[in-house]
């Protein structure tokens, strides 16, 4: 019996995988739901707990690729490859468009570009912090500053170890959860109470759900101004990161 | 078609990986250049393109909407094959990273805010609020 059920996910590694993600995904929802209120959005701990099964699967076989290294949850390496993710990330673009950006004004658009360039400098000293001196390390470093995917996107992009890429989505992560926890307690000491300055705000820190979840817990009413400019932020750094950012990375280290 | 909006969103994603490429060749850095960027970029172009002519029905959509909407759990199975082990002892960097470049972008927001106003007193505008996929 058991040997059959093994064979019968081993020969379906993509599909059991869709519904293990869609197990994880309820329970974090759920979780997000009744032990924070919403406060922590159900994406941020799905990724937690994305980062936590691989922490055990790597545990388990001392391998590289966390969870996919167990033979029957092979197929999450399908689902989470690089080949369905760049997918999914373009796929992201759909409901954008330029004429929006329009509406955010200079103030908008300069955040935008302050907002990846500050958060990628400020990841890459860190990283030189931490005895990281190689630029592929140091840029993938500093695109998990901007976002959990522009990470990992500039880390496949330019060939960095899975190591420096669990390290680049995780510092997206602690960026977005921080964001959804901290904004409300520290609005009104910002002055983020009118629509220009939580535009400023969604190009500057640019997570999307950590923007959105941070922001409907101060004032419902901006969340759709902080959006505006925070939907490009990922798009934005998945462009000019993995490019111009990483070819003047190499310039500087070797 | 739901299949017209799979095969526009895979064509751009193709051309994207493949611009990218060439650039990393052209550039001599071995990378793929902002690949994944360029094809978001032709995206918006061409839906918005073709909305504006009114060529994509709402059948051909729903096949950019379900894979956006794939969005998450994707990353969330990205994350789950990470070497996590090995980036745990690393762990204080992720840690300082993410919280300091919150703190930091904090900071600036009364400062950029300022920029805006001066010009935004000239014009108003509000946009509208739609569901977006979070990510």
């Amino acid at each position: 019996m058991i040997d059959t059920l093994v064979s019968v996910f081993k020969n379906n590694g993509l599909v059991l995988s869709f519904a293990l993600i869609g197990v994880i995904m309820y329970v974090s929802y759920f979780l997000s739901a009744k032990l924070t209120r919403g406060r922590i959005h159900g994406s941020a701990i799905a990724i937690i707990l994305g980062l936590f099964v691989a922490y055990l699967g790597g545990l388990n076989t001392g391998g590289e690729k966390g969870l996919a290294d167990i033979g029957i949850f092979a197929g999450i390496g399908i689902m989470g490859g690089g080949m369905l993710r760049d997918f999914a990330i373009v796929s992201t673009a759909f409901g954008a468009s330029f004429d929006e950006i329009k509406k955010a004004g200079v103030g908008g658009v300069i955040s935008l570009f302050l907002g990846v360039i500050v958060s990628f400098v400020f990841g890459v000293v860190i990283a030189l912090a931490f005895g990281y001196t190689d630029a592929v390390s140091l840029t993938t470093i500093g695109a998990g500053t901007v976002t959990y995917i522009v990470g990992p996107v500039t880390g496949s992009a330019i060939g960095a170890s899975s190591e420096v890429m669990a390290l680049s989505i995780a510092a997206g992560l602690v960026k977005s959860v921080f964001t959804m926890t901290f904004t409300p307690f520290i609005a009104k000491y910002i002055g983020l109470n009118n629509p220009q300055s939580a535009l400023v705000f969604g190009g500057l820190l640019g997570t999307t759900s950590g923007v959105a979840g941070g922001l409907a817990a101060t004032d419902p009413k901006l969340v759709p101004y902080g959006a505006l400019t925070a939907t490009f932020y990922t798009g934005l750094g998945c462009l000019i990161v993995p490019s111009l950012f990483f070819i003047v990375m190499k310039a500087f280290f070797a | 078609m739901v299949i017209y909006g799979v095969a526009l969103l895979a064509i751009c994603t193709l051309v994207g990986a493949f611009v990218g490429d060439l650039l990393g060749i052209v550039l001599g850095v071995e990378s793929n250049v902002g690949g994944v960027g360029v094809g978001m970029l032709l995206l918006v172009l061409i839906v918005d393109a073709l909305k504006k002519r009114g060529k994509l029905e709402l059948k051909s959509q729903e096949g950019l909407n379900f894979w956006s909407s794939m969005y998450i759990p994707i990353v969330v199975a990205m994350s789950a094959q990470q070497n996590v082990v090995a980036a745990v002892k690393g762990g204080p960097l992720a840690l300082i990273a993410g919280a300091g470049v919150v703190a930091v972008s904090f900071l600036l927001v009364p400062i950029l805010s300022k920029i805006g106003q001066k010009q935004r007193s000239t014009e108003q505008v509000t946009p509208e609020y739609r569901e977006e996929p979070v990510r």
